[in-house]
């Protein structure tokens, strides 16, 4: 009974952290090189919805997966553009991107889909596949952390996007173009966040729907200040914010829940709170966060 | 054929002219110092070298035999020069080696960094010039010398044949002092050539063979060390020109009622700053402190104002000891202050000149009761205000943001004289004024002082200092290490030769 | 030029709709012509308008006075959720005659909601914990919190998802008896106009954000409390530096913020809702209070006009989903695309004094 219960809790843990572990490592890459981006929710938003379009007329998932990807990479464009190009206040742009993809995206639903807020359910064999239980996604999630760790500890690429994020006029004086690593941050930003809005709508859910995405962005923010900006860090925020959810669902479906699901969805954030008080300072994000040169 | 050759070098920014007509020819394998004041125009100099600001036009960098047109940083890197900047370009959560290999990582496989041949690259660096340095530490967890050792392997990763050191031992501590000058002369030996830039005459005279005096923009001439004394040296640095156009009125002082006694601070890196500092002004003169930028300047005017903890030691006003006191509790007890940076700590931009006027006092009577403001009131006094110091443009709802730096700094003095303090200090009363500006806030000086009231005047111009002085202390390395009397002052042809000397730390 | 530079913005916002209602294949002519007649043709649309704008007023003041001491408000929807939640508390749990009870509401729903800005407030002077990510932090637990709440036995309505109603005596609801009586209803039988003015749940609220925005421009305008508060928002160094206690501004600001936020929660159960119900999500009235401050460039009228401008936009916006069956959420690209211009209001301006000054050469 209890190995059961305790399989039950692990996979969905993994299933929920996962989108969060996406767009977690797509604000650890964007702040990492210097830039707020409040705008995950929008990101990850547009890209669950157009992961659901891609997916239904191309009958694809894999296609549908990348897709989400790029196309909310593609509207990360325009957060770059304008705080690094035009200089912009980057809350200001990130609040903005919320609304861009939020609105986008059903805007866009309705045109495709006769006016309707949520695409229609995939079937079975046109989601993501699942392997050992778990979705595909889950895999490319956690190959993803150990990716960018590899990124950020072992190449050049990655010793330059930090040092463009902690002090951008020594990386700029040691002849490096520092405004490209953090244009990077920001698509990286941008691709991740879609994939994690993509392996929602076409991997746990079967379709998107306005309330799919309420929050996690906001969440994911929180597992970037949790993990102190480090992709393993913040992989670990995730599943910890992925925990308090399946257990959510673990003991709303028990007969007399012994804490009230309510109270157990709060802890995530008080922790985080907590967190932040005693255990942070300013010494762990990037020194130059927001400052553009 | 010199190493390096410039010719005819200007450089002028916003119309103020830094560097005019500057010749100079440094040969290689020579250790080559430039000396001059605060402001006479060598990091500007060493800026063009290095790729950072270009000369204006007729002027001509020539290096190795070849002109440097088209200059950046990364070319001069690629040529051979390096440049050791007096703030360091370190990325604090970075290792040394990570740090030292930036912009030129070696690559393995096309993906990875080759931290194996970097690590032996820089060990033999290491090896050769002897450095004492572990290079998986992190950079915020290593001392400031280590931080300036990673600077000057940076440039050796690099093959820097020239390598420029701007003010290298302005932050080091004694110790660290000593092996910096082992450094430098192992540099000499491996073949390397050395720009170092310094207003320590001890240091040149135990490093440089040759020396460059640059003053107020202008190049001077360039001696062999060796033959030249400290005191000629200093002769140099600060010129015969001291102008007496002002002459301070006798005056018979009151007694002492201000004093500060064995006060200690630290500066922002957690170093010493201030080393039992003591100092005593009597009522109604002008005390000035005269130094080099970064003797514990910024720290004591911080202390006093009640923005930085002195850890030790006190400070009495009229026998009252107001060591650890507030800001606004300073204030009450009738201390001013006219900070270093108007735009930074004195002005808020954004306000009308009223607004600026009454920032410290608006809570007191007649400029609002009980909370509400008395725009009125504001008014006829901003009005008094601006008539009594000439601002311009005399609209009190002018945003400061908008007013020249004479009349920004008027406002200040202004808001500052309203308390009738007992005692002002006055931080770089003149930086960046122009000459009429600079003259008006002399004359409010001694306008002051004519009032009886007290002035601490803490200034990296020498110049000022001796002309506005009663007594002169001389700051070096968190202690006044020396006093002038005005009459001393006055009477002594070589005074600023004298006090110069005391700035660069000479004890006699 | 600052408010030059927000129409623009604006009118780009418009430009960009125009442009994605194009590519769809939209009429957008037709859109915004049924947009204004949406908003404008009949009393009842613009009572409705003018009732939703209330609590964007209100978050959107909340969030103008922490800008203007330098702070993001990002915590307005919690500040909301509490305020909305303590309006149930005290306006079912007592009883009280109106004229009691309305103030007893008001003061304490804000003073619950200013204490949970304050909090941000709080951990931001005393540990330097950015006030962005502690106030998001404080939106959830504020949702889950006043979930917690509506289920519990203390407030609960069997059989629902929502809290008990408020008493009678706590609603700002106006005219609604005279709406129900004979008399009344015979009035409006001859009076079009008014009738379908008050068919809208109309209520006292919008009198207490036009309050509230008139007390917040008095307050940053003409105290020495607000003088302090802009200064540390400006220079917080200099300000520091003139002896004013900024860490306690920062504190002060956020907790005045919060109350807003909350007054604007509580003011819409009073006058529309009566209960709070368990939430899904957030209603967004706090994300939208961004907008609303940034559109109205930070000053407590143009949070009034703002307020009232996106309060059109957005009800007379889904007029084009029920009559053109174009998606409504055209209106949610356009703010987006507004705020986007408006970040750049600097680089704006600069162009705008550049470009007029040229002119005034060529004269």
């Amino acid at each position: 009974m209890l190995a059961n219960d305790l399989i039950f809790i692990f996979s969905t843990t993994l299933m929920y952290a996962t989108p969060l572990i996406f767009v977690a490592l797509g604000g650890v890459v964007c702040e990492k090189s210097g830039v707020i981006n409040i705008g995950l929710e929008g990101l990850m938003t547009f890209g669950a919805f157009m992961a659901s379009l891609i997916a239904i007329k191309t009958q694809n998932p894999f296609l549908g997966l990348l897709g989400g990807g790029l196309f909310a990479m593609a509207l990360s464009f325009f957060h770059g553009l304008f705080s690094l190009k035009f200089k912009a206040n980057q809350v200001v742009s990130g609040m903005a991107i919320n609304f861009l993809g939020g609105g986008l995206s059903i805007f866009l639903c309705r045109l495709f889909f006769e006016g309707t807020s949520m695409t229609p359910p995939l079937d079975l064999e046109l989601k993501i596949p699942t392997f050992l239980g778990q979705y595909l996604t889950v895999y490319l999630a956690i190959f993803s952390t150990i990716f960018l760790t590899l990124f950020f500890y072992k190449t050049h690429w990655g010793l330059r996007l930090i040092s463009g994020g902690e002090n951008p006029k020594a990386l700029e004086s040691s002849g490096v173009n520092q405004l490209k690593y953090k244009f990077f941050g920001v698509l990286m930003s941008g691709f991740l966040s879609g994939l994690g809005g993509a392996s929602l709508s076409i991997a746990i859910v079967s379709n998107f729907r306005p309330t799919l995405i309420s929050g996690q962005g906001f969440i994911a923010l929180s597992a970037v200040i949790f993990g102190k900006w480090t992709p393993h860090g913040a992989f670990i925020a995730c599943l910890f914010f992925g925990l308090t959810q399946s257990l959510v669902v673990y003991l709303g479906g028990m007969e007399n829940p012994i804490l009230s699901s309510q109270i157990l969805s709060m802890i995530p954030y008080i922790f985080t709170l907590f967190v932040l008080i005693f255990f942070m300072g300013k010494t762990s994000a990037p020194s130059a966060l927001s400052e553009i040169e | 054929m010199s190493f390096l050759e410039l010719q005819n070098i200007n450089k002028t920014f916003n119309g103020v002219k830094a560097n005019s007509q500057i010749n100079l020819k440094i040969e290689k394998g020579e250790i080559h110092a430039l000396l001059g004041e605060n402001g006479a125009g060598k990091s500007t100099l060493m800026k063009m070298i290095f790729g950072l600001y270009k000369p204006d036009a007729g002027g001509k960098i020539i290096f190795k035999g070849s002109e440097l047109k088209n200059h950046s940083p990364s070319k001069a890197s690629k040529l051979g020069i390096g440049m050791v900047h007096q703030h360091f370009m370190l990325i604090n959560p970075l290792t040394v080696l990570e740090n030292i290999i930036l912009g030129i990582e070696p690559k393995k496989w096309f993906f990875f960094i080759d931290i194996e041949s970097a690590r032996n690259k820089i060990k033999k660096i290491i090896d050769t010039y002897h450095f004492n340095i572990d290079i998986d530490s992190r950079i915020d967890q290593i001392s400031v010398g280590m931080g300036q050792r990673v600077e000057i392997i940076k440039t050796l990763y690099r093959d820097a044949e020239l390598i420029i050191l701007d003010e290298p031992t302005a932050v080091l501590t004694p110790l660290e002092i000593e092996d910096f000058y082992k450094i430098v002369l192992n540099l000499k030996r491996e073949g390397k050539t050395i720009l170092i830039i310094t207003h320590k005459l001890h240091e040149i005279k135990k490093l440089a063979d040759r020396c460059s005096i640059i003053r107020k923009g202008e190049y001077i001439t360039t001696v062999d060390v060796a033959k030249t004394s400290e005191e000629e040296l200093a002769t140099l640095m600060v010129g015969r020109n001291v102008s007496l156009k002002l002459k301070l009125p006798p005056k018979d002082f009151g007694d002492y009622f201000f004093s500060i006694e064995k006060a200690s601070a630290l500066n922002n890196k957690n170093l010493l700053a201030l080393n039992e500092l003591n100092l005593k002004m009597k009522r109604g003169e002008i005390y000035g402190i005269a130094g080099v930028d970064g003797n514990g300047q910024n720290e004591l005017v911080e202390g006093l104002i009640g923005l930085r903890h002195f850890f030790n030691g006190k400070i009495l006003l009229n026998g009252k000891d107001i060591t650890h006191f507030s800001p606004l509790e300073k204030y009450a007890e009738k201390i001013s202050l006219i900070p270093s940076d108007r735009k930074k700590w004195g002005l808020v931009l954004d306000y009308n000149i009223e607004e600026n006027l009454f920032l410290r006092n608006i809570d007191d009577a007649p400029f609002s009761h009980k909370g509400i403001i008395y725009f009125e009131a504001l008014r006829t006094k901003a009005v008094e205000l601006i008539k009594r110091f000439d601002i311009r443009p005399n609209d009190s709802k002018a945003e400061v943001k908008g007013l020249s730096g004479g009349n920004q700094q008027k406002v200040i003095i202004a808001r500052e004289v309203m308390n009738e303090p007992e005692l002002l200090i006055m931080f770089q009363p003149t930086r960046g004024l122009d000459v009429g500006a600079i003259e008006y806030v002399y004359s409010e000086l001694l306008n002051l002082r004519a009032q009886n009231k007290s002035i601490l005047l803490i200034s990296y111009d020498l110049d000022e200092v001796i002309k506005l002085s009663d007594r002169i202390g001389v700051i070096f390395e968190g202690k006044i290490i020396k006093e002038f009397k005005r009459a001393e002052i006055d009477q002594d042809l070589l005074i600023k030769e004298k006090i110069g000397l005391s700035m660069a730390g000479s004890m006699n | 030029m600052k408010s030059l530079s927000i129409f623009i913005s604006l009118f780009l916002g418009f430009v960009v709709g125009a442009v994605v209602l194009y590519a769809s294949n939209i009429n957008f002519l037709e859109a915004y012509k049924v947009m204004f007649m949406g908003a404008f043709s009949k009393p009842q649309y613009l009572s409705y308008i003018i009732l939703r704008a209330t609590p964007l007023i209100l978050t959107g003041l909340s969030v103008l006075f922490a800008f203007r001491t330098g702070l993001f408000n990002i915590g307005a929807e919690g500040q909301f959720v509490i305020g909305a939640i303590t309006s149930v508390i005290i306006g079912y749990k007592l009883t009280l005659p109106f004229y009691l009870h309305i103030p007893t509401v008001i003061i304490f729903s804000m003073l619950a909601a200013g204490i949970w800005g304050g909090i941000a407030g709080f951990i931001k002077a005393k540990y330097g914990v950015h006030e962005v990510i502690s106030t998001i932090m404080l939106n959830w637990i504020a949702l889950y919190f006043s979930n917690y709440l509506v289920m519990s036995d203390f407030l609960h309505r069997p059989d629902t998802e929502t809290t008990e109603f408020i008493q009678p005596s706590a609603s700002l609801s106006l005219f609604e008896n005279f709406k129900n009586s004979e008399s009344g209803m015979l009035f409006l039988e001859q009076h079009d106009f008014i009738r379908d003015f008050l068919r809208p749940p109309v209520n006292a609220g919008i009198f207490f954000a036009l309050i509230s925005a008139f007390v917040v421009y008095f307050i940053l305008n003409k105290t020495t409390f607000g003088f302090k508060l802009k200064a540390t928002g400006f220079n917080f160094f200099a300000a520091m530096h003139a002896g004013i206690n900024t860490n306690l501004k920062m504190f002060q600001s956020l907790f005045i913020s919060g109350s807003l936020s909350g007054l604007g929660g509580a003011l819409h159960v009073m006058g529309v809702s009566k209960n709070v119900a368990v939430l899904a999500q957030f209603e967004g009235y706090g994300f939208d209070g961004i907008a609303v401050s940034l559109i109205g460039s930070n000053s407590p009228l143009g949070a009034v006009l703002s307020g009232f401008f996106l309060s059109g936009l957005k009800y007379s916006g889904q007029k084009i989903q029920s009559v053109l069956e174009a998606p409504s959420e055209v209106i949610s690209i356009m703010i987006g695309a507004i705020i986007l211009f408006i970040g750049i209001q600097k680089l704006l301006d600069e162009k705008l004094e550049k470009f007029f000054s040229s002119k005034k050469m060529d004269q």
